[in-house]
């Protein structure tokens, strides 16, 4: 299973790497969500897969999943929305302000102010 | 009584939401802002006072004892920087009363800025790595807020740079996180550097401990610094003097308290890679603050410069250049702050940010001119201003552990920057009045009275030295020393 999610993580990282490094500023938005997807599967992989029952303590139960992976992702998730939500709403601003949504034609200079 | 350390934290947030509620009311956010902000300051005054009577002083949340729960801890290298950061904060919001308009005033710029705060306090403050990762997110979404508001064209592409840089940067920090629970199983700072301890600095937490350079690198503008001239030239004035005096040095602290305190172990990465990253950072620093002829862009090259020397202290690594080190990380959120007021209120007054374009503003406006004389010797560190104090012990400590090549790089940034700011000095300030009595713009009281307000302070932290000299020993002491920390936190009640 860990290997499984690992090559998961790869290819979403892979593909994360590919969008943000493209000129178009959507495709770099959607990279870093994928990225943030890729890294709250990290987070879950290496705080340890399995765990029968659910982290609440009772009596005779031993193998508990780890909680603590859980809210640290939960709270990610949380971040991650707002993040998204901002860099979406600026990247439309841009594009109505600056006129392109290609990376290359912003990079600023005095004859492109 | 230990609830006191939460309150940096916790004030500017509730009183940033009830700025939300009083949109239309403009004086009213002012008053309110500048008062917490003042009560942050003094709320830091008597902690860290406590701090040198009772060690280091620590807030379990909900009473979950470490390493169980979340945590606070106030040592005083921390109540330092959040002291520095307030007194800041609270003098850029005056300059901002004034210059900023009431357009960006009704978009809730009040509340942005306490938002910041809360999260470059929480990340000072914080002992809890993931606790980190969240305070820099709050400081950081709050950030992507204050420099893209106003909307101007430049504003929106240099913001989308900075934006993307750094979501970027926060989600390989939470890699690190993540590889660093697999490995050690545990986030509570003072934990994690007991098991590494216990368990060596082996190759895969020395990988780890790269990640965190990276990321903390980032944010800080080590080495990795390409994003930050640009967008710290962006934003309104008020707002580009809070990033260049707070947004590098939570990097910068981050640095400090993971290399000080869990990564110390092999001085291969602790102190031969970020010696490199130091020096590089210092030589491009300071090529680019030569090079270039806007304003804007030569006081924002000078952060980067700043960076790399405060690094140095912690490259070399002796309790002296530490201590140095801190020193001139309070200098320097004082001293940049007014550098980039000066810089604004320049560009308010001329209409210009070239500096061949504008030409013997001393005449017009005499205050203004001394003062940006006082800051050009105040960064490069001439006596008795605060920048000295730094030098000469990042200097020293140099010496001690026998780092020439830090040492010699370090004092020749001090000449560039005295260079770089001189330039803009001869160029902007003497020289042949353009300006005439009938066109020149009256300067506003309320944007003269922080720069002067801010050169106070530079001219007090010189003189006040000795004062100062017990927190700071006293922070160097806890930085160098882990197990000080350890203790306090892991120690149980006292």
């Amino acid at each position: 299973m860990e290997i499984l999610m690992s090559i998961l993580i790869g290819f979403l990282f892979m593909a994360a790497v590919y969008l943000i490094l493209s000129r178009s500023l959507l495709r770099i938005i959607i990279g870093t969500g994928l990225l943030s997807h890729g890294t709250h599967l990290l987070l879950l992989t290496m705080g340890g897969l399995g765990g029968k029952s659910a982290p609440v303590l009772a009596d005779g139960i031993t193998d508990y999943a780890d909680p603590l992976p859980q809210a640290l992702i939960l709270t990610a998730i949380v971040i991650s929305f707002g993040v998204t939500a901002f860099s979406l709403v600026l990247a439309y601003r841009a594009y109505k302000v600056v006129g392109t949504d290609n990376m290359d034609l912003m990079k600023g200079n005095e004859d492109n102010d | 009584m230990n609830n006191l350390i939460v309150l940096p934290l916790i004030i500017p947030i509730m009183v940033g939401i009830i700025l939300v509620f009083l949109r239309p009311y403009v004086k009213l956010q002012r008053a309110i802002s500048l008062i917490t902000m003042i009560g942050i300051a003094v709320v830091s005054i008597f902690t860290l006072n406590r701090i040198q009577t009772d060690g280091i002083i620590r807030l379990d949340f909900a009473g979950w004892q470490p390493p169980f729960g979340i945590l606070f801890v106030a040592d005083s290298f921390a109540m330092l920087l959040v002291l520095t950061a307030s007194i800041v904060t609270a003098i850029c919001l005056i300059h901002a009363f004034s210059s900023i308009g009431e357009r960006h005033e009704k978009m809730y710029f009040y509340p942005f800025v306490l938002f910041l705060v809360a999260g470059v306090n929480g990340s000072f403050l914080t002992g809890d790595l993931f606790n980190l990762f969240v305070c820099f997110e709050v400081m950081l979404l709050a950030s992507y807020v204050l420099i893209t508001l106003g909307g101007t064209k430049p504003q929106l592409r240099e913001s989308i740079k900075y934006v993307v840089i750094n979501i970027l940067a926060s989600w390989f920090f939470l890699v690190a996180l993540a590889y660093l629970y697999g490995t050690v199983g545990t986030l509570n700072m003072a934990h994690i550097s007991e098991r590494v301890a216990e368990a060596g600095q082996g190759p895969l937490l020395t990988t780890i401990s790269i990640l965190f350079l990276i990321v903390f690198s980032l944010k800080a503008g080590l080495l990795l610094f390409f994003w930050l001239p640009g967008s710290y030239s962006v934003p309104p004035t008020a707002v580009a003097a809070l990033f260049g005096a707070l947004l590098t040095k939570v990097g910068i602290y981050a640095l400090f308290r993971t290399f000080t305190l869990i990564f110390y172990h092999d001085p291969l990465i602790s102190q031969t890679l970020i010696g490199i990253m130091a020096g590089i950072t210092l030589i491009v620093g300071c090529i680019g603050a030569i090079a270039f002829k806007d304003v804007r862009l030569i006081v924002s090259y000078n952060v980067v410069i700043a960076v790399g020397f405060i690094l140095i202290g912690l490259a070399v690594g002796t309790e002296t250049s530490i201590a140095g080190s801190i020193y001139y990380i309070i200098h320097d959120m004082i001293a940049k702050a007014m550098l980039f007021l000066l810089a604004g209120t320049m560009i308010y007054l001329t209409g210009k940010s070239k500096i061949d374009e504008m030409s013997g503003l001393i005449r017009n406006y005499p205050l203004f001119g001394w003062m940006f004389f006082l800051v050009t010797c105040s960064l490069a560190g001439i006596p008795p201003l605060s920048g000295f104090v730094g030098k000469i012990l990042v200097g020293q400590g140099a010496i001690e552990s026998g780092s020439y090549v830090l040492l010699t790089l370090a004092f020749l940034s001090s000449i560039v920057v005295l260079y770089s700011l001189l330039r803009i000095f001869l160029n902007t300030i003497f020289g042949e009045t353009i300006i005439s009595l009938e066109d020149e713009k009256p300067m506003k009281m309320g944007m003269i009275i922080p720069i002067v307000l801010l050169g106070i302070a530079t001219i007090s932290l010189g003189l006040g030295a000795e004062f100062l000299s017990g927190y700071v020993a006293d922070a160097a002491h806890t930085l160098s020393n882990p197990s000080v920390y350890i203790d306090a936190v892991m120690g149980g009640d006292k």
